[in-house]
């Protein structure tokens, strides 16, 4: 294990968690972040879904860096990522049905997702498969939780639910407590992306810019 | 090796191509079926759901085969084109619906719920983004709702795509189509707290307006199309 791990594995899988995260740091995959956190659960598993396709595509990427001709490379990292995303999708409309309907959309969203092409070149292109594995892991997760944290801001004030299940209590609604329908507007999923960013930034004053 | 040089390039890209392409094609030729299956399942699923029967855990196969015996196929003027049962399932009423009114084959499912026929139309309409969909049923005055189902492809998340809710699709329970002069009016789909003239009337999606404004549409082209089917009632027995 301490192979597998060393501190430069640790740093290239937990660095992206807070430090190094995709979107408070990098800003990578904003546009997803928007899109899909009006409720809890098709963040979790859209975060879910670009966690795996972020880690296996690394890999694919990174066992090719070698041999790819540099003029070609996005397109090349296009095709794996299109290709990965494809044949998900095609397996989980085979065989869970009813996931692959929930995600509708969301799936086809993953390619256009910038984390994948930010990781892909800025990580895979250069380092070998298991860190590219780490890397994908810690970046689909340190975009994973932010989407998740997001969204259940988002799904509480704006829906009084989460996960579809009723949180706040009709009593309250009886007392005359109205939804913010603001809060299901994608103005309001970047607004609250900006509040962490600054509370991360207050704690972490190494990142503030000068 | 040179990976810079124009040759390689066009190798390497061609490749590629082949390779991904051969195994894109390979995997969605081995899941076809597989995939067929699925979502005529899912018909299935929604058709039930419309009688408001809920198929969770259960063998939805079963239930569809227990609850709705019979489908038949109609054209504009409510005349039966058809009984076959398998061919109605499999009409694509997106496809129908872009056809000519008179040219149209439009299925009836024909449920037995505790005793009772009920009837159930297909429904298709657009949405904000993309396609919306569903099935409703009546009872045996060809009036009244008896359930309703709902989906879409791509409805905002927690405003559009809230048509696909119980909630929302519980409210045309007991609403009616037709005005007091027994003549189709549809259901109109208003802002929450508005009315509608002449008609029955559910409250749409607070910020979802385009998508309701979508089923309200869809209702009255879908469910319009089989005024003239709608429009035979018997006592009880199947329209002839």
């Amino acid at each position: 294990m301490s192979k597998l791990l060393s501190a430069k594995s640790k740093q290239v899988l937990l660095g992206p968690l807070s430090k190094n995260n995709p979107i408070m740091v990098q800003v990578l995959g904003i546009c997803s972040a928007l899109a899909v956190t009006a409720k809890l659960e098709p963040a979790l598993v859209m975060g879910l879904s670009v966690t795996i396709i972020v880690a296996l595509s690394n890999v694919i990427i990174s066992l090719l860096r070698n041999t790819i001709p540099n003029r070609i490379r996005i397109i090349v990292q296009l095709v794996v990522v299109a290709a990965l995303v494809t044949v998900v999708s095609e397996f989980l409309k085979a065989f869970a049905y009813d996931v692959s309907v929930q995600l509708s959309v969301y799936i086809g969203l993953i390619i256009t997702n910038c984390i994948l092409m930010g990781r892909l070149e800025a990580f895979a292109m250069g380092n070998k498969p298991w860190e590219s594995f780490l890397d994908g892991l810690g970046n689909g997760i340190g975009y994973a939780w932010i989407l998740a944290a997001v969204a259940f801001v988002r799904e509480l004030l704006g829906s009084g639910t989460l996960l579809n299940y009723r949180i706040i209590p009709q009593s309250f609604y009886d007392a005359g407590y109205v939804n913010n329908g603001m809060m299901m507007m994608p103005p309001m999923a970047l607004i609250l992306v900006a509040c962490l960013i600054w509370i991360h930034r207050a704690a972490n004053k190494d990142l503030q810019e000068k | 090796m040179n990976t810079n040089k124009n040759s390689y390039t066009i190798i390497y890209a061609a490749v590629m191509v082949v390779v991904v392409a051969l195994l894109l094609a390979l995997v969605s030729g081995i899941l076809k079926e597989k995939q067929t299956a699925n979502v005529e399942l899912d018909k299935k699923k929604q058709i039930l759901s419309s009688l408001n029967i809920s198929t969770a855990g259960q063998d939805a196969e079963a239930l569809y085969n227990q609850y709705i015996p019979k489908a038949i196929i109609i054209n504009y003027r409510g005349e039966v084109i058809s009984d076959d049962r398998d061919k109605a399932f499999n009409v694509d009423i997106a496809k129908e619906m872009s056809k000519p009114l008179e040219k149209r084959e439009l299925p009836v499912y024909l449920a037995t719920v505790e005793g009772q026929t009920k009837y159930i139309l297909s429904l298709r309409g657009a949405g904000l983004w993309g396609p919306i969909w569903g099935y409703i049923s009546f009872n045996e005055d060809k009036n009244t709702v008896f359930g309703s189902y709902f989906m879409h492809a791509s409805e905002t998340p927690g405003l559009g795509a809230e048509i696909a809710t119980k909630h929302f699709q519980n409210e045309f329970i007991n609403k009616k189509i037709k005005n007091a002069e027994n003549k189709f009016v549809s259901i109109a789909v208003v802002k929450p707290g508005q009315q509608a003239e002449g008609k029955d009337y559910v409250d749409g999606i607070s910020g979802g307006t385009i998508t309701s404004h979508g089923v309200d549409v869809m209702l009255m082209k879908s469910i319009g199309q089989y005024e003239n089917f709608l429009g035979q009632v018997t006592d009880g027995g199947t329209a002839k």
